[in-house]
């Protein structure tokens, strides 16, 4: 994992940043530049409320080699009221006891670390409600 | 006339995982009634793989911006403590700062003095706003600290973390004294390279512990000239679940004043977080009027105390997000020692 993207995607991966059409009000999460539905340009900057509400999840016991130690891990998409959704790692949480249409938590946590020496990519996972 | 400045807003953050102080000792061959009767710590927080000094301290921040009810932008400064920043070099606070949006305009740097690194960064957070070059700052302390396999440290070496906005308005607990009591004592180090630090066995006792600690309880007794039945609740840096309710007692405070700020027990010593969470966890049921008593140590070694005065405003922000003894005891996951060791990198792996 390259510095530059690492600092390119903090305004999402940090602060849940994600763009509103300032024409038809539609949300991007990530961020925009052109609206996908009036192609307008501009954007007003809002953050995605902490809570979502899982959709769908799948377990994945054959993992990129980056996230081996980690397996398995469940993988689950969440709706936020803004009407975006997150794809993100669910944690704290054993599989079994995962189910679709519970509310999860946004944390921030580590995400992907380059080797013992590289930089380390922080970002959001899902866990269960507190 | 001096500025009267404080705590404006709070917040811990633990991790969920605990492990057993049974389940350690059978992994050693150890006595596990002797160690828990020795150290008075039953389980102890666990960070799991994806869990640092920072996500701990970004979480905390977060539940802090929120009982102070500015946003991370009003924030100028950032100072944290702690005695496992995840980089060596490169600081732990822009990574706040930028998570909670405090970037650019914003102070910060990494402090460093074992336990009581925390307590510095408030200190300086405060002194910061009362010359009234800042009107929020925010000072961490957050750890995930280390400790030997099979070593006494490893039985008590926890994770937590907990976050304080300073600020000359709204605030909940106002500072009333400050004070610090420093020596040279070599009782607990980590040289450069090495995994896991070292310890002077019971030198770490009384010829540092309680020595600092009763040395900046006694500077602060002086200098507010207050006595022990003046506080409602005492907070002192536990390592253990013994130290700090013998120091309380010699200094002539009541179990009744330090049990509520007395996590380790069922928490662990989280080093930089210690005192602070206690001191979260005291604020989460603190009624307007009441004093606080707190002393923090760190090895190396020192000590910095504080006389907080609790204000009308508590009431608005214990309930406004989690409090610490929710983190402390709900919703935890007991791991067992295999799983321990994987999380916290124990055992070593070719690349």
């Amino acid at each position: 994992m390259f510095p530059a993207r690492v600092a390119r995607e903090m305004p999402h991966r940090y602060r849940l940043e994600a763009a509103k059409c300032k024409k038809c009000g539609a949300v991007f999460f990530p961020h925009r530049l052109i609206c996908r539905e009036c192609g307008h340009r501009e954007f007003d900057t809002i953050n995605v409320s902490a809570i979502g509400k899982l959709i769908s999840y799948t377990v994945i016991h054959t993992p990129a080699s980056q996230f081996k130690d980690e397996s398995p891990f469940a993988l689950g998409i969440c709706e936020f009221l803004e009407g975006v959704k997150i794809t993100a790692q669910v944690v704290d949480i054993a599989a079994a006891d995962i189910k679709t249409g519970m509310d999860l938590q946004i944390e921030f946590r580590r995400v992907q670390t380059d080797g013992h020496a590289g930089v380390i990519g922080y970002g959001y996972k899902f866990v269960p409600l507190i | 006339m001096t500025r009267k400045v404080g705590i404006v807003g709070y917040g811990a953050h633990i991790p969920r995982y605990r492990i057993k102080v049974e389940e350690i000792a059978k992994t050693w061959g150890a006595d596990a009634p002797s160690y828990k009767r020795g150290l008075e710590l039953w389980e102890k927080s666990v960070p799991p793989p994806d869990c640092d000094a920072i996500t701990l301290a970004v979480e905390a921040a977060k539940r802090a911006l929120k009982r102070a009810g500015i946003k991370g932008s009003q924030i100028s400064s950032m100072y944290i403590g702690s005695e496992s920043h995840p980089y060596a070099v490169k600081p732990s606070g822009t990574v706040v700062a930028e998570a909670i949006g405090a970037v650019p305009f914003c102070r910060c740097a990494d402090y460093e003095f074992a336990c009581k690194a925390g307590t510095e960064a408030m200190y300086t957070t405060l002194m910061l706003v009362k010359s009234g070059d800042i009107e929020y700052g925010m000072a961490i302390a957050a750890d995930t600290s280390q400790g030997a396999p099979g070593d006494a440290l490893e039985y008590s070496a926890s994770a937590g973390a907990a976050a304080f906005v300073m600020g000359a308005e709204n605030i909940v607990a106002e500072i009333e004294y400050t004070t610090s009591f420093m020596t040279d004592t070599p009782d607990f180090w980590r040289r450069e390279h090495q995994f896991y630090p070292q310890h002077g066995g019971r030198y770490t006792g009384e010829p540092a512990y309680f020595k600092h600690t009763t040395g900046a309880a006694k500077s602060l007794f002086e200098k507010s000239g207050t006595k022990p039945s003046d506080f409602q609740w005492a907070v002192f840096h536990q390592p253990n679940g013994k130290f700090p309710m013998r120091v309380g007692q010699m200094l002539g405070f009541k179990k009744e004043q330090m049990e509520r700020g007395r996590l380790t027990p069922r928490l662990g010593n989280t080093y930089s977080g210690a005192s602070p969470i206690g001191l979260t966890a005291i604020l989460d049921v603190a009624k307007p009027g009441d004093r606080i008593f707190m002393v923090s140590y760190g090895s190396g070694a020192g000590s910095d105390g504080f006389i907080w005065r609790v204000t009308e405003r508590i009431k608005e922000v214990q309930n406004i997000t989690t409090q610490t003894f929710t983190l402390l005891d709900e919703k935890k996951v007991y791991i067992d020692y295999g799983t321990y060791a994987k999380f916290r990198h124990k055992i070593i792996k070719n690349d």
